[in-house]
């Protein structure tokens, strides 16, 4: 067996080398680890196929442990930046042509993540013209699709993760000891807030993960930059405090009060009092669309739009009180859980629901949908838990049973699931696809839980509970890379206006919300055929005979002339009609 | 127990100084950029906004002249050197950026009939109505006596038009018959003659540069070659040609202006069927000029409008006009691609700009990267009708808007009819004819 030269390494009798682990030294490079085994061939042939076979099947989770290698294989490139957490891992395979071999090519998975879909069928186009047109079209797409791949390279940080020894579960860990053995700036995003008085209360996070607000039923509303801490205003609205939500930027946020919402800026001041919406229960803001969605006690939703300041659609739904409420990041549709089992999705263009479904056989207590706008979790009051596919609605992908009804739920950006049950907090994670079968981390509350919130971009969960709020650790939850064009940590008060001008340049109209959001790009097939028939049909023939008879002749109503008119009206209204 | 967290060292994402741009980390993730189309489409929606608030095409007028302006001539190589002549035989040189008359003198008793560039572009001829050719020096300097030819030929006949040989220093005139001309030589070198009626217009091929079309009173075009004997081919149409221009990149296709307020685009290869019919004009069309890259043509008509029409498609892009402007005489399209010049009745030559919302001087490169972000998204959903209305509508002048609909109406009224004709007759015996069929009368040979 002739053995290659590999680069870090100096060459060994390759007869000892089958028998031996080579195992490099972890201080060659700080944080690349080479794991190669080496295994003769003979030894375990059947649990070598059965790991490749496993590949095939999901090529995300390759085992990092057994690397086949032969020189007769084809060299692999792998991810340098591992999803689940982990150590840069960089497994270097020797390299079969010593001269240049070209381009890196780029891993399936990620061109896959990048993709805009499949292309246009060539078969269609006649003429060669429009063919080579959308041949270089479709080359195009195919190279963007690729330099954006290739661009993930450079993406500076990673996720968090928390990797366990032998013998250790990940749920034994405190949030103390995580604490401890985090860094210092890390360890200061654990904390809690004491606050006895005003609960339970509500937190959420704003869209780049920056600034919190919380807001106590007993009418207690503050909001801060939690990460320095530096409080950006603190009021008592003396009045309960249904709900709390950031408007567009962290100057602004929405108070729903007893009777109305208000809008306050971020000293406290109060800036509007919007008495179009009445006893509201829930508020989502839609970030592109500037709606602020409202649910009401008594069943009412509203999208009002804040730009203008004017109600887009408000509908009843006659489902009861509302008081479940999630949005679909990705096609800003609003989702409701009713107590009797059934989720529904709402659109301000549509009068009925989107989507009814029943979900479960008893009372729904809480609903989220993920970042991605992927997966839906709903709970129900019978202890299970459900993990739906929002672009495929059949069956449920993951049915849990928890000990006790989840009364919070919540997706972070890694597909991470926190259940808030009483004052206990779990995290699940890869719990979509396949079935967790243990927590991945618990902590336990003081109080009651009464409202969660991943943090953007920060592996930091935020719970609300009766008793105060409390900034949990959760290594590996958030999106480590933000892009500064859509939400930036760290902006500057000009960047934010600029950003706050551009957001308001390129909203998006309320009545393009629907259940695919790339339906606008699409090619409108059967209108189109239905305008031509319809042209041809107005256009070229005399328009249909309608036996015309008034129904009874009134007095004054009659004579020819006004008869005669009548019967050219309703020809013409027959005519707008076959249009 | 191995833990991690993302904690991000503001040095890394912070500027250093006030004077540093700000850092922007990027991640193309799509999940991070929700309503991807939806954006675009309101983008879109803007820049197609903006192209129209922007629209602003009419640069300058240049005035001088003392009656209505017949003809123009852009020199080959100069762009800012531009002739042009007028109905009382007088001549005036221009230069255009700085919007200035150099020179002007009379150079002919009666109109000035047509204006070319010899190939070099040291000189330039004119006819007019007093039966003469001059040639005259390409020269804007005063010292010299400026009112004198270099030479003048006298003719028998009256001449209409005149185009120079884009090689050689040979020039074609045409009137009653179409000549040919040897720039050092006072008598004509060939003479083309196809029936009685006479010629109006006469354009050499820019490419195949011995080819020459000439328009006939008789409402045809007539194909010669320089180098043969006779004409070589005749196209009959229903009505006048008026003026014809060769297509300066695709050498066997040129478009005629024609009475019937279409313009018509040939492939000499197959005359019988033109390969476009270019409609939007409501009135005759008179003059028309390729752009040099040969994908537009902008053409002047009777109606006081200016439109710009793409080569492959059969209703104009743009249309210019203002309310001052009568019926168009000539129309130039710049060398660079970036100007029409027009003149028109009312004594005046005006600039446009070809691209209406085009921003004129230079561009930072960032602006150009954001003009050129628009343009992909205008033009990936050209289709939406909201796009589409606002790209399209144009205001246009009350008598053009009255003419368009009385236009609209009669077609539609034959439509019907023919349709109702063809509905209640055996099949077959109302054919369809094709509209870039019916305009065509015959070739001849």
């Amino acid at each position: 067996m002739n053995k290659v030269p590999r680069y870090f390494e100096k060459v060994e009798d390759s007869n000892e080398t089958q028998n031996k682990d080579i195992k490099p030294k972890k201080e060659f490079k700080k944080e690349i680890v080479f794991n190669i085994d080496v295994k003769p061939k003979p030894w375990g042939r059947r649990r070598e196929d059965n790991r490749i076979r496993k590949e095939q099947r999901n090529p995300n989770k390759i085992s990092r442990k057994n690397v086949k290698y032969s020189p007769n294989t084809k060299p692999k490139l792998w991810d340098h930046r591992t999803r689940d957490g982990g150590v840069k891992k960089i497994k270097y395979v020797p390299n079969p042509n010593p001269k240049f071999p070209g381009r890196v090519p780029i891993p399936k998975q990620k061109l896959q993540r990048h993709s805009r879909g499949e292309g246009i069928e060539k078969k269609g186009i006649r003429t060669g013209v429009h063919r080579k047109r959308f041949e270089k079209k479709e080359k195009n797409i195919k190279l963007a699709t690729e330099l954006a791949a290739r661009a993930e390279i450079l993406l500076a940080e990673d996720t968090g993760f928390l990797e366990v020894d032998a013998g250790e579960s990940s749920t034994q860990f405190t949030q103390k000891e995580i604490a401890a053995s985090v860094d210092i700036t890390s360890a200061t995003k654990y904390f809690e807030l004491h606050l006895h008085e005003f609960g339970p209360y509500r937190a959420k996070y704003t869209r780049n993960g920056r600034h919190l607000l919380l807001g106590g039923k007993m009418g207690h509303v503050a909001a801060f930059d939690w990460m320095t801490k530096k409080l950006h205003c603190e009021i008592n609205v003396m009045e309960t405090v249904h709900d709390i939500c950031w408007l567009h930027v962290e100057t602004m946020f929405a108070v729903a009060q007893k009777n109305w919402v208000y809008v306050y800026d971020n000293e406290g001041i109060e800036l509007h009092c919007l008495k179009k919406l009445n006893k509201v229960s829930r508020m989502e803001f839609l970030p592109y669309h500037f709606i602020l969605a409202t649910a009401s006690e008594v069943g009412y939703l509203s999208w009002l739009d804040i730009s203008i300041g004017q109600i887009v659609a408000q509908y009843n739904t006659n489902m009861g009180r509302l008081s479940i409420m999630a949005q679909n990041p990705q096609n800003a549709v609003l989702c409701f859980g009713h107590s009797k089992g059934v989720v529904t999705m709402w659109a301000p263009s549509s009068k009925q629901p989107l989507v009814k479904m029943l979900c479960h056989k008893s009372p729904l207590t809480a609903l989220h949908i993920d970042p991605r706008g992927i997966y839906m979790a709903t709970a129900a009051i019978d202890k299970s838990i459900k993990v739906w596919d929002v672009r495929q609605l059949g069956e449920p992908l993951q049915n849990y049973t928890v000990r006790s009804a989840a009364e919070c739920i919540n997706f972070s950006h890694t597909n991470m699931l926190a259940l808030g049950m009483g004052n206990i907090i779990e995290v699940y994670r890869d719990c979509c696809t396949k079935t967790a079968k243990r927590a991945y981390l618990r902590h336990r509350l003081t109080g009651f839980v009464s409202n969660m919130d991943f943090c953007p971009f920060e592996d930091v969960l935020g719970v609300a509970s009766s008793r105060g709020f409390t900034s949990l650790l959760v290594p590996g939850a958030g999106e480590p890379n933000f892009d500064a064009r859509e939400a930036n940590p760290f902006q500057t008060k000009m960047q934010r206006k600029e950003a706050e001008i551009k957001a308001l340049l390129e909203k998006v109209p309320a009545d393009l919300i629907s259940l695919d959001p790339t339906r606008i790009a699409e090619v409108d097939i059967p209108t189109l055929q239905e305008k031509v028939e319809a042209k041809k049909k107005l256009l070229y023939l005399k328009p249909p005979k309608i036996n015309f008879e008034s129904k009874r002749k009134g007095k004054g109503r009659g004579g020819t002339v006004k008869m005669a008119k009548k019967k050219k009206i309703v020809q013409e209204q027959a005519k707008k009609v076959k249009k | 127990m191995k833990v991690k967290v993302i904690n991000r060292n503001p040095d890394d994402y912070l500027r250093e100084t006030k004077r540093n741009i700000h850092k922007v980390p990027r991640n193309f993730d799509p999940s991070l950029h929700p309503f991807e189309a939806a954006r675009e489409y309101v983008r879109a929606l803007n820049a197609v906004k903006l192209e129209r608030v922007f629209a602003k095409p009419f640069v300058a007028s240049l005035d001088g002249h003392r009656d209505g302006i017949s003809c123009m001539g852009k020199h080959p190589q100069m762009l800012s050197f531009l002739i042009s002549g007028a109905y009382d035989g007088e001549i005036r040189m221009w230069d255009v950026p700085q919007q200035m008359c150099l020179k002007d003198f009379v150079a002919h008793n009666g109109v000035v009939r047509g204006i070319t560039f010899t190939n070099t572009g040291n000189n330039f001829i004119t006819i007019g109505d007093d039966k003469l050719i001059k040639t005259w020096k390409t020269d804007n300097s005063w010292d010299e006596k400026d009112d004198i030819p270099i030479k003048t030929i006298p003719n028998k006949t009256v001449l209409t038009s005149i185009t120079h040989h884009y090689k050689q220093s040979i020039f074609a005139t045409c009137g009653e018959i179409c000549q040919l001309w040897e720039d050092t030589r006072n008598e004509s070198i060939k003479k083309f003659k196809w029936g009685v009626s006479s010629l109006h217009d006469v354009k050499f091929n820019p490419i195949e540069t011995h080819v020459l079309s000439a328009c006939c009173s008789d409402s045809s075009i007539i194909l010669y070659d320089i180098r043969d004997v006779g004409p070589v081919h005749k196209v009959v149409m229903k009505m006048k040609t008026n003026s014809v221009a060769w297509n300066p990149l695709e050498a066997f296709v040129f478009t005629a202006a024609n009475e019937d307020y279409n313009l018509y685009s040939f492939d000499t290869r197959n005359l019988r069927r033109p390969i476009n019919v270019h409609m939007d004009h409501v009135s005759a069309v008179i003059d028309l000029d390729y752009s040099p890259t040969g994908k537009e043509f902008v053409s002047g008509s009777y109606d006081k409008t200016i439109r710009i029409f793409e080569t492959s498609k059969g209703h104009s892009r743009d249309v210019y006009h203002t309310k001052r402007m009568q019926r168009l005489t000539c129309i130039k399209w710049s060398l660079d691609n970036k100007y029409i010049l027009s003149s028109s009745d009312e004594m005046n030559i005006r600039i446009w700009k070809t691209k209406a919302s085009e921003k004129l001087g230079v561009l930072k490169p960032r602006e150009r990267v954001a003009l050129n972000y628009s343009e992909v998204l205008k033009e990936k959903y050209a289709s939406h009708p909201q796009i589409k209305r606002i790209a399209r509508h144009r205001q246009v002048p009350k008598h053009v808007y009255n003419a368009q609909r009385e236009l609209r109406m009669m077609k539609d009224k034959i439509k019907r009819k023919d349709a109702n004709r063809r509905a209640h007759s055996k099949k077959g015996q109302v054919p369809f004819e094709a509209e870039r069929k019916k305009s065509v009368i015959s070739v001849q040979t």
